[in-house]
């Protein structure tokens, strides 16, 4: 069977093979790591009941849907005590209450973002405002939450 | 009926991923199984379609003449809408693919009272065509963040110049709200306007309901019934390194996501969608219009055995003279001629 107009069709047809594979040859095959979030920090090891403010999964999925209603709740209403389903009272603040527990943002909140795809650069967008508490080496106390509000 | 059938479809496959996933527990054949067949039938289909195209002869030129054709000097040629070079065709057809051109020219056309016939300014399809085309690209090079590792700085850009608003946790994708919207203008247009409806097929309405689905299913997956994404990018980098793994306790909304987008890439070479390959090969479109200044010879003409008038003459010169017979070229004028009778 002849081919007519050949060349022209081909090389429209690599190029579709191509641009639809590049996923394949861009990752060239190779196995990638899932991330893996650290909760190896002072606080958590402390803790006697290892928990969050939400269940574990929901944590995993909805933790940027509590944040921006903690960031509603007290940028425009001024409320700054969160209660959690099971009654515990917690402090509606990224850097004082999250980073309480979660002072390695690098091994815990930068694993998973990095492998999401969010740019490193500037997202999720917290940090253009919110400052990251130092981290501390394990083993010392974790010093978050100075006088940063 | 056509309506229907392809509605009833469409819930069907969100059902069968349903329940195939909760209830059977079918993660590896709608993880796995179903996304490798689909991509298969989507590359095998198209490059299929295109060599079958392809070997159909496009001996003339056939292309649609939407403007004045190259003519005498003074004569205002229209380039780009009746190209006559090879320079102008491809300008002819970057302007089709990529800003649809030919939809632009749509005009409205009715019969009015008196009776007068109306042509009225319609651009309401090619602006809907054209804004669901391209949220939906810059929604495939999106969704490229979860099959590459590291992710390729032009899939951040894009991500972050569609987030530009920054609305809300997950930030709020402008294409996604343009997409739904272009996407149920496409629907309710081919429902309401009569003419349009009385030539709607299923295959008309199934791709659309489908494509409704599938933005509905992904809209849902990130903003409201959210999955571990952790674990969506582990089962895609898996796919696409040839290792895949299911991780447990992926969300029943994203197997309906991946069902339907794998029944998207499945069908799509075997419908009309097929007319993102088409528009390239369609002969009325990317063939200069130049039939007046080349001769095309049908290549698979047989030979004819010819007598021109030339060989005539030469048979019979020597008795047209002597009949009287006015001749091209007279008789010591022509060379002799072999075999001559």
């Amino acid at each position: 069977m002849k081919i007519y107009d050949g060349k022209y069709i081909l090389i429209g047809l690599l190029v579709f093979v191509g641009l639809a594979t590049f996923p394949i040859w861009f990752d060239h095959g190779k196995a990638v790591a899932p991330a893996d979030p650290s909760l190896n920090t002072p606080v958590i090891a402390g803790m006697m009941v290892k928990h969050c403010i939400l269940p574990k999964d929901q944590m995993i999925t909805e933790h940027m849907k509590l944040l921006n209603v903690w960031r509603t709740e007290v940028v425009r209403y001024g409320k700054r005590v969160y209660v959690a389903p099971n009654g515990e009272k917690y402090e509606m603040s990224l850097e004082t209450e999250c980073f309480r527990c979660h002072s390695n943002k690098a091994e815990f909140c930068d694993r998973c973002h990095n492998f999401a795809g969010l740019d490193k650069a500037s997202d999720p967008y917290c940090f253009s405002c919110h400052v990251v508490p130092s981290e501390k080496k394990p083993g010392a106390v974790a010093m978050v939450g100075k006088e940063s509000k | 009926m056509g309506i229907k059938l392809s509605l009833a479809a469409v819930l069907g496959l969100v059902l069968a991923a349903y329940i195939g996933v909760t209830a059977a527990g079918l993660y590896h054949f709608f993880g796995v199984s179903l996304p490798y067949l689909a991509i298969s039938l989507f590359l095998g289909g198209v490059v299929y379609r295109v060599l079958k195209w392809a070997r159909a002869p496009v001996p003339f030129r056939i292309p649609t003449t939407a403007g004045q054709e190259k003519s005498m000097p003074w004569v205002k040629h229209s380039r780009f809408d009746n190209p006559s070079t090879k320079g102008e065709t491809v300008v002819r057809m970057l302007l089709e693919v990529f800003l649809f051109r030919s939809l632009f020219r749509n005009t409205k056309f009715e019969i009015e009272k008196g009776p007068r016939i109306f042509y009225q300014w319609e651009k309401w399809l090619w602006l809907a065509g054209l804004a669901f085309h391209y949220c939906f690209l810059v929604i495939l090079i999106r969704h490229l963040r979860f099959f590459t590792e590291p992710v390729p700085f032009f899939v951040q850009g894009i991500e972050k110049l569609d987030g530009f608003f920054q609305v809300g946790l997950p930030g709020i994708y402008v294409t996604d709200g343009i997409f739904m919207l272009a996407v149920t203008y496409l629907i309710i247009r081919r429902l309401i306007i009569p003419q349009v409806r009385y030539i709607s097929l299923p295959q008309d309405y199934f791709p659309l309901f489908l494509l409704f689905a599938i933005g509905t299913t992904g809209i849902l997956t990130r903003y409201v019934i959210k999955v571990d994404l952790i674990k969506v990018k582990t089962l895609a980098m898996g796919l696409i390194s040839f290792h895949p793994v299911v991780p447990a306790g992926i969300g029943a909304i994203f197997f309906i996501h991946l069902a339907l987008v794998s029944t998207l890439f499945a069908y799509f070479p075997f419908s009309k969608l097929m007319h993102a390959g088409g528009i390239f090969l369609s002969p009325t479109r990317n063939l200069p219009n130049d039939s007046r200044m080349r001769r095309h010879i049908n290549p698979w003409n047989y030979p004819v055995k010819v007598h021109t008038y030339a060989q005539y003459e030469d048979h019979f010169r020597e008795k047209m003279v002597e009949a009287g017979l006015p001749v091209e070229k007279e008789l010591e004028q022509a060379p002799p001629v072999a075999g001559k009778p």
